[in-house]
């Protein structure tokens, strides 16, 4: 028997109409774990690097994580795995809600879809039954609809719907997948969704899945759910009330938003309002949300209440997710009731709530500057709301200027030309990132922004403070209960990190500091990836419920198999390296590793260097940022070697 | 088995009625009690989650914001003909939304393999848990746990259980229920 995993994919081929169920390698769970490891290694074997990412031969996979449907609070999560027509690298979005869990309680650990379908399906996965169903009538149809429909239609409101909206099919380069509560979003991969004709994925489960070791796993979980009370009695201090708790920010929750307003940039990413947040905003924007939030939402299994639903007046429910309603409102500079209302028709349309406001500031800034005008945007409005509407219409269709926009900034500036690069300016690996514009260069997310794949900050950040904290005393009564640290030693680089003088940044941390604690950050991401956890319990908040030294009796007690922190530091080592050797196929090189331009205004060139120099060093990589043939095979990943040699990217 | 049935099978004068209080407000639809009951009731215990074998299921409907924690009742062989629809605060809630039945017009309460009918136990178990296994895994409040002592009239209990027996009697016959009596007080004494 296997545990807390099925042992089994549903491999799907849209092409050919294909529906077979898969039994998985146990060996490969030793190696990967699961979720994000075995779908790297799924798209390592399978998809040859020259494949377009919206051509058939691409594989989207969801998948569980190895976690996911065992009692493990918070592990939830869908991860999404494919080649993104932004990026042109590898996508790993994931969501939370409950769908992985429903596939897992289905018989499945993934679903793994290649090919494409002629006319547009969706895909009921009804336990063993299965089914690819036509979806014509569709067709056009918002996420939030199509779900509504699915679920009248199968007559069950129990399934669990993954859907594309009118983004997704019409292949925009930041379509999301919507899942009702939770979406995953980044990197373009409910293009890929459309591309292959597939509206949606439904699923009903209905199965055990066991556990290797029962006693042993509810002490662990009761363990872990006494702890979320203990934090939640406690919040941290020092640092944005909207940090101070676990889960994701607790943005429907606490009004306070001093933090993103002040300290993010509004527009196309420019614009700090240090002086933003009044008692007057404070109190209307309080009046705006609990107007409209109607109840706080939790995802699988998990008690955090992290998400709420939102009846705005005259408008569908949706569910608001972290911070989505700030990102609209402050590229278009506008009120968060605008937020509100605009965020409903993006979750409807399916897109990505960073990526989408910011291309739409970005047209707008160009509209300005003079280099798009009436000629490519006839009809253009006035106000910054209907600008935003009417821009967010064009792009979801990919009408006119729309078509451009719809690729993301990068792309698009490229395709419009005349100056239109400079205003690309918030990218890294052509992807639009949060609007930070800061002062003086922070050590370890200089290498976090530039060396992170999964292309997003809040996907490799976590666990060690964003900043030093004002006094020695503080910082001596935040490491105090710190039992998180993989190292006693990170307790004194932090006690010893100061605001100013000798031990600030950009030198302090040093350049080995700052590698030992940036790779500890990321591996704690890539275990909850594979794990299928919440990273708001986990590889994101300071101090979370799970971490690298209770982790290992958790899985243990989960799977059966004996994993202790050295095994599954491995195991998080080789998903990492993997997915470097996938992007390293597809193209990635060094120079494409750097944060935004004006990312920060005090920059320097020697220490970053430096720091990459010392970072692929201590990852077990050579000055182009590719894994050694000696890494690989310390990893027992020869196979990665062999193929990065014979390609030309390694030495014989 | 449990004193705590034995204490509602003999008439005393006084038992202990458990009660869970549910504050549909404060649901945040995580389903943790789902989680809880499931793995509680599975042999061995704790060995496997199946929300789907769950004693406890949240009703929900993302749409009209409809989440709502039922608790399995009996068994009933048919379906009711006159069904109820409430609407609350303006929300227009399912037929049967806060029915307990394990009922056949619906899958709901229903072992998946074999179509039994599961209902709640309140997680009696040998030794007895405290607070049940759902309650103590809903973080959100919702589920708040009451016992509290109740006077029994003894006629009245004994008039309920000539109701039952008699019941009993129509459906199977006397010879049939004094036999299996006689099973179940030799059963008993071993
Ligand atoms: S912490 Fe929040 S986002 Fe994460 S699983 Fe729980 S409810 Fe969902
Ligand atoms: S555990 Fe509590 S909050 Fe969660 S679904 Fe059940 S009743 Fe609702
Ligand atoms: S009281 Fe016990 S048996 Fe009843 S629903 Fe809750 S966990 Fe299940």
């Amino acid at each position: 028997m296997r545990y807390a995993e099925t042992g089994y994919n549903l491999e799907v081929d849209l092409s050919r109409g294909s529906i077979d169920r898969v039994e998985t390698d146990p060996a490969e769970t030793e190696l990967y774990l699961g979720g994000l490891g075995t779908n790297a290694k799924l798209l390592w074997d399978r998809v040859p690097p020259e494949t377009d990412p919206l051509a058939p031969e691409n594989l989207l996979i969801f998948s569980t994580g190895i976690l996911v449907g065992t009692p493990a609070p918070g592990a939830n999560r869908t991860i999404i795995s494919t080649l993104s027509p932004q990026t042109k690298l590898m996508a790993y979005s994931m969501m939370g809600g409950f769908f992985a869990p429903e596939l897992k309680h289905a018989g499945y650990d993934k679903i793994v879809i290649r090919g494409k379908s002629p006319n547009l399906v969706y895909l009921w996965i009804n336990n063993d039954k299965v089914e690819i169903r036509d979806a014509s009538h569709l067709q056009g149809k918002g996420t939030l609809q199509t779900s509504q429909m699915i679920r009248q239609e199968l007559k069950d409101p129990n399934v669990q719907i993954a859907a594309i909206g009118l983004a997704g099919e019409n292949r925009v380069f930041f379509a999301s997948i919507e899942q009702g509560k939770s979406s995953a979003s980044r990197a373009g991969i409910g293009a890929v969704m459309g591309s292959k004709g597939l509206k949606a994925v439904v699923v009903r489960g209905k199965k055990d899945v066991n556990i290797a070791h029962p006693a042993k796993m509810m002490e662990k979980c009761n363990d872990i759910l006494d702890y979320i009370k203990v934090r939640d009695k406690n919040p941290l201090g020092m640092v944005p009330p909207i940090l101070a708790g676990l889960g994701s920010p607790q943005e429907m929750r606490i009004h306070d938003e001093e933090w993103h307003t002040t300290n993010f940039a509004w527009g196309n990413s420019r614009t700090r309002r240090k002086d933003f947040w009044t008692e007057d905003v404070e109190k209307e924007w309080t009046k705006t949300s609990e107007d409209v939030r109607e109840r706080f939402l939790s995802c699988y299994n998990c008690p955090m209440s992290c998400g709420a639903s939102v009846a705005y007046p005259g408008l569908q429910k949706y569910m608001m997710k972290c911070y989505s309603k700030l990102t609209y409102t402050m590229a278009s500079f506008t009120d968060l009731d605008f937020g509100f209302r605009i965020v409903q028709l993006a979750t409807d349309y399916g897109v990505d709530s960073f990526t989408c406001p910011q291309t739409m500031a970005f047209a707008i800034e160009l509209y300005e500057a003079g280099i798009l005008t009436d000629a490519e945007m006839p009809g253009f409005p006035a106000d910054s709301e209907g600008r935003f509407f009417w821009l967010l219409d064009k792009i979801v269709k990919r009408e006119g200027i729309g078509d451009i926009l719809a690729d993301g900034t990068y792309w698009a500036a490229l395709r419009i030309g005349k100056g239109a690069e400079a205003y690309a300016h918030n990218n890294i690996k052509k992807h639009e990132q949060l609007p930070l514009k800061l002062g003086m260069l922070n050590p370890i997310y200089f290498l976090m922004y530039s060396t992170g794949e999964k292309i997003n900050i809040t996907q490799i950040e976590g666990q060690f403070p964003q900043a030093p904290f004002p006094t020695r005393a503080d910082r001596e009564d935040f490491v105090k209960d710190w039992v998180h640290v993989p190292h006693e030693r990170f307790k004194q680089y932090f006690l010893d990190w100061e605001p100013r003088g000798e031990n600030s940044n950009p030198y302090y941390p040093t350049v080995q500091m700052s590698c030992e604690l940036v790779d500890w950050m990321e591996m704690m991401h890539y275990v909850d990836d594979s794990v299928g956890m919440c990273a708001g319990l986990s590889s994101f908040p300071l101090k979370p419920a799970y971490h690298i030294h209770n982790y290992p009796e958790v899985l243990s007690a989960a799977t059966g198999l004996a994993i202790d922190e050295e095994a599954l530091s491995r195991m998080a080592r080789r998903t990492r390296t993997l997915i470097r050797a996938i992007n390293i196929r597809r193209g990635l090189t060094r120079d494409d590793e750097k944060p935004p331009e004006d990312h920060w205004k005090k920059r320097f060139p020697e220490l970053e260097k430096q720091l990459i120099d010392e970072y692929y060093k201590f990852k077990g990589w050579n000055e182009k940022g590719i894994p050694t043939s000696e890494s690989l095979h310390e990893l027992s990943m020869d196979f990665v070697a062999d193929d990065l040699k014979k390609r030309g990217y390694l030495e014989e | 088995m449990s004193g705590e049935k034995k204490v509602e099978f003999h008439v005393h004068k006084k038992r202990i009625i458990k009660n869970i209080k549910i504050d549909v407000d404060k649901c945040n639809g995580c389903r943790a009690c789902e989680v809880a009951c499931s793995l509680f009731h599975a042999r061995p215990k704790y060995s496997s989650n199946n929300p789907a074998r769950s004693r406890v299921r949240v009703i929900r409907d993302l749409v009209n914001d409809i989440y709502v924690p039922v608790f399995a009742g009996e068994y009933t062989p048919a379906e009711c003909l006159g069904r109820d629809k409430y609407v609350i605060d303006g929300k227009e809630y399912d037929e049967c939304a806060f029915c307990r039945a394990s009922c056949p017009s619906r899958d709901l309460f229903k072992e998946p393999d074999s179509g039994l009918p599961l209902s709640c136990d309140m997680c009696e178990s040998d030794p007895p848990i405290g607070e049940p296994m759902c309650v103590q895994w809903c973080l959100a409040d919702a589920l708040i746990y009451e016992e509290r002592e109740e006077e029994v009239e003894e006629g009245v209990a004994a008039g309920d259980m000539e109701i039952g027996v008699e019941a009993l009697i129509v459906k199977y016959g006397l010879e049939k229920i004094a036999e299996t009596v006689g099973r179940l007080s030799k059963r008993d004494k071993n």
